[in-house]
């Protein structure tokens, strides 16, 4: 073995930094899933009997589907009557002020590195906490009530805004679009949901952090925005989880709408607990993500950071519906260890004139396995159509794999698709290079690796950006080829 | 400042520095010339702490310390400085970035705080002038992209921008034009003075009409087998290695 490749060894075999328990009693339901458990999360959510009907028409449906196979993933069976599918903070706290909140909660967003106070002042982000499956803290509604704008959590909209639930739920991924989906349309619990009116650009980044908390509880959140004319809203989403031994479930659905000349910007930087040295645990994360450029001139644009999870299964995807719409993908997936992904985007092309962009950059080390898998679809009447993809893969180490599944579908002709793909090694010449001018190896590999992420870094929010720097450090700890 | 005794090295098993012996002082040039396979590289990387050449046998000592003791990395902040043959490209990163975060990785070792970015500001228009590097090139991508010419005048600003107290040139003249090479010369003379030495390693003696040396050596199958002056480098022009080699064997079958 190589001295390299000991280092590799070294270093990917940082310890997960944030394994912690809060401890909070919890309301949980038992573990199984059936009709009766999901009127019981209805109810513990105080929903109107028409979502109750909407969640039991989607899991009959999910129990005529079978589980996907066909993703590059590896994992035994899960025995979804093995989970339980509802678990609260007991003390369901109304809260009026930061005081309020359990100061157990605050210690846990405290060792995140998100306090939440602090970011309000420092940062103006409005942050929606989900704490496993109800929300604790809304911050800044009032600022953001004054232009229109709803940013509440899902059960809040469903109870008060029964309209725009009705009206856009479901309408990009319908309970029939895949299992994961048709599972969480049953038994979501908790979620975001926002609102922008006609004209209006939200004045702030709006963030929720996600938290997975109690055992063998899979959480299954449901995001909806909404993004009327000629409005803007950019949209954090920042995910960390402790440390378990058992696999934990994690189905999100995430749905964005934009109407016309209108903009959402999402971005993610997902942090789960990836399972141990020897692939024991972890968060198996399977999320169906969608936005739809309904309206003409409308983009929306997708920006993911994925350094967690055991397994990832997830591909932001944009339809781009509306004449001269524009889809991005920027993807940064770190996969170390035993970690497996399989993660792109589809781009999904109707309207004329209609744009796409696509930059994933994946990167592999230990023994893990890094897929980037990419459909873009020219529709028959989307005349003009563009496309480009570039799909980059580092390597680290000599037990890692990468692989790219591109899938091209064009039914006009006029449409121009580009894809470019290259793969590469971190190289011994290259950590040498540093060394020689006073750099050690571990931030030689953070250097070597920021630079190949560079072009997703920059179409990050800044405070982002920040973090997903620190996150790929961590993840990697200097990692060699 | 650098003092060699016998060292012995090796790549891949294969032995290619036979018994090398050098001293060299505050304020001097030294050149090593020699044919290819020599060793003359091996020596550069050998000293610059490159792991895929094994010291087998020997000691270096720099400054007072044990250098084979020494990481790259360290070997750097101790003010050793190898200009690459082949410089390496690191796409995303610039040069900015890079020199910044060396200059306060060797500051941090020395005890010093972090320079100002007024006076990194400065320094890197300073000694870009002098390279005729202009802004453009300072913020591209480290090598990425860079024509031969390009990279080699790169090495000499990080030299330039570092201030090494031992700079290696590991074939910095190779593959440059007769202007390129006019240009590095001149950088590599700015940065001669009386505290500091240089090392360079070269198959021409064209780049020493340009950086003169004190002392000139002839490398030949991984030992030094001549040392002199200057001029020593001129009649290598004149009459190639052979009458080296010839002398050599001449010696061995005494």
């Amino acid at each position: 073995m190589s001295e390299d490749m000991k280092i590799v060894e070294d270093l990917t075999q940082s310890e997960y930094k944030w394994g912690f328990v809060t401890d909070i009693e919890m309301d949980k339901a038992p573990n199984g899933l059936n009709e009766e458990i999901i009127r019981f999360i209805s109810a513990k959510k105080n929903e109107p009997e028409w979502m109750t009907e909407w969640r039991l028409k989607a899991y009959r449906t999910w129990l005529k589907m079978a589980e996907p196979d066909w993703a590059k993933i590896n994992y035994p069976k899960i025995d979804f009557q093995e989970i339980s599918y509802y678990a609260a903070p007991v003390k369901k706290p109304q809260l009026n002020s930061m005081d309020e909140v359990d100061p157990a909660l605050l210690e846990t967003f405290e060792k995140l590195g998100i306090p939440l106070a602090e970011r309000q002042r420092l940062a103006g982000v409005a942050v929606d906490a989900v704490f496993d499956s109800v929300s604790v803290a809304t911050t800044f509604r009032e600022t953001l009530a004054k232009e229109g704008i709803i940013f509440c959590s899902i059960s809040e909209a469903i109870r008060n805004h029964p309209d725009l639930i009705k009206k856009y739920l479901g309408s990009v991924v319908p309970a029939t679009d895949n299992y994961f989906a048709a599972l969480n349309s049953a038994v979501f619990t908790d979620g975001s949901f926002v609102f922008i009116p006609k004209g209006v650009r939200c004045p702030m980044e709006l963030s929720t952090y996600f938290r997975i908390n109690a055992e063998n509880t899979g959480q299954f959140e449901r995001t909806l925005i909404v993004a009327e004319d000629d409005s803007y809203v950019s949209y954090l989403e920042g995910c960390t989880a402790p440390m378990r031994d058992s696999n934990q479930l994690h189905a999100a659905v995430v749905e964005l709408v934009t109407l016309e000349n209108a903009e959402i910007k999402y971005s993610t930087v997902q942090n789960w607990y990836p399972g141990d040295k020897e692939g024991k645990g972890g968060i198996y994360n399977f999320v169906t993500k969608r936005g739809m450029c309904r309206g003409k001139n409308s983009k929306i644009s997708w920006t993911q950071v994925e350094t967690g999870s055991a397994i990832t299964w997830k591909y932001p995807s944009c339809v781009l519906a509306g004449e001269n719409s524009i889809g991005e993908f920027y993807s940064i997936a770190v996969t170390n260890n035993f970690q497996q992904a399989d993660t792109g985007t589809k781009m999904i092309h109707i309207g004329k004139n209609t744009r796409s962009t696509i930059i994933s950059k994946g990167i592999s080390a230990g023994k893990s396995n890094n897929s980037y898998r990419g459909l873009v679809k020219i529709g028959k009447k989307a005349e003009n159509a563009r496309n480009f993809s570039q799909c980059d893969s580092m390597l680290m180490g000599d037990k890692c794999g990468a692989h790219t599944f591109p899938y091209i579908e064009v039914e006009n002709p006029s449409a121009k698709v580009e894809h470019e793909a290259t793969t590469s090694k971190v190289g011994e010449d290259q950590i040498f290079y540093l060394n020689s001018r006073g750099i050690d190896t571990e931030d030689a590999v953070n250097m070597i690796v920021n630079g190949f992420c560079k072009e997703v870094f920059n179409v990050l929010p800044m405070e982002f950006a920040v973090e997903a720097q620190k996150l790929l450090a961590v993840s990697l700890e200097g990692s060699v080829g | 400042m650098l003092k060699i005794v016998n060292l012995h090295a090796e790549v891949e098993g294969k032995p290619i520095l036979k018994g090398i012996n050098l001293e060299i002082n505050k304020g001097e040039v030294h050149a090593i010339m020699g044919p290819n396979g020599s060793g003359k590289s091996t020596l550069a990387n050998v000293l610059s702490g490159n792991e895929n050449y094994q010291v087998t046998e020997g000691e270096i000592w720099y400054e007072g310390h044990n250098m084979l003791d020494l990481s790259p990395e360290d070997r750097a902040r101790e003010g050793v400085f190898l200009a690459f043959q082949y410089p390496v490209e690191i796409p995303g990163i610039s040069n900015a970035t890079l020199l910044k975060t060396a200059i306060n990785e060797i500051r941090k070792h020395n005890g010093m705080d972090d320079i100002s970015p007024k006076d990194f500001l400065a320094k890197m228009r300073e000694k870009g002038q002098i390279l005729g590097m202009n802004d453009l090139l300072i913020n591209r991508s480290v090598n990425s992209g860079f024509s031969g010419g390009e990279k080699k005048r790169n090495e000499i600003l990080q030299l330039l921008m570092l201030e090494p107290k031992l700079a290696l040139l590991d074939e910095t003249d190779s593959g440059l034009d007769i202007d390129a090479l006019k240009i590095v010369s001149t950088g590599v003379n700015s940065f001669r003075s009386s505290e500091n030495a240089v090392l360079l390693v070269t198959h021409y003696q064209r780049l020493l009409n340009y950086i003169v040396p004190d002392f000139v050596h002839v490398l030949s199958n991984g030992k030094i087998l001549k040392s002199g002056g200057k001029e020593l480098a001129l009649k290598l022009e004149d009459q190639g290695y052979d009458w080296i080699n010839k002398a050599e064997l001449e010696t061995e079958s005494v």
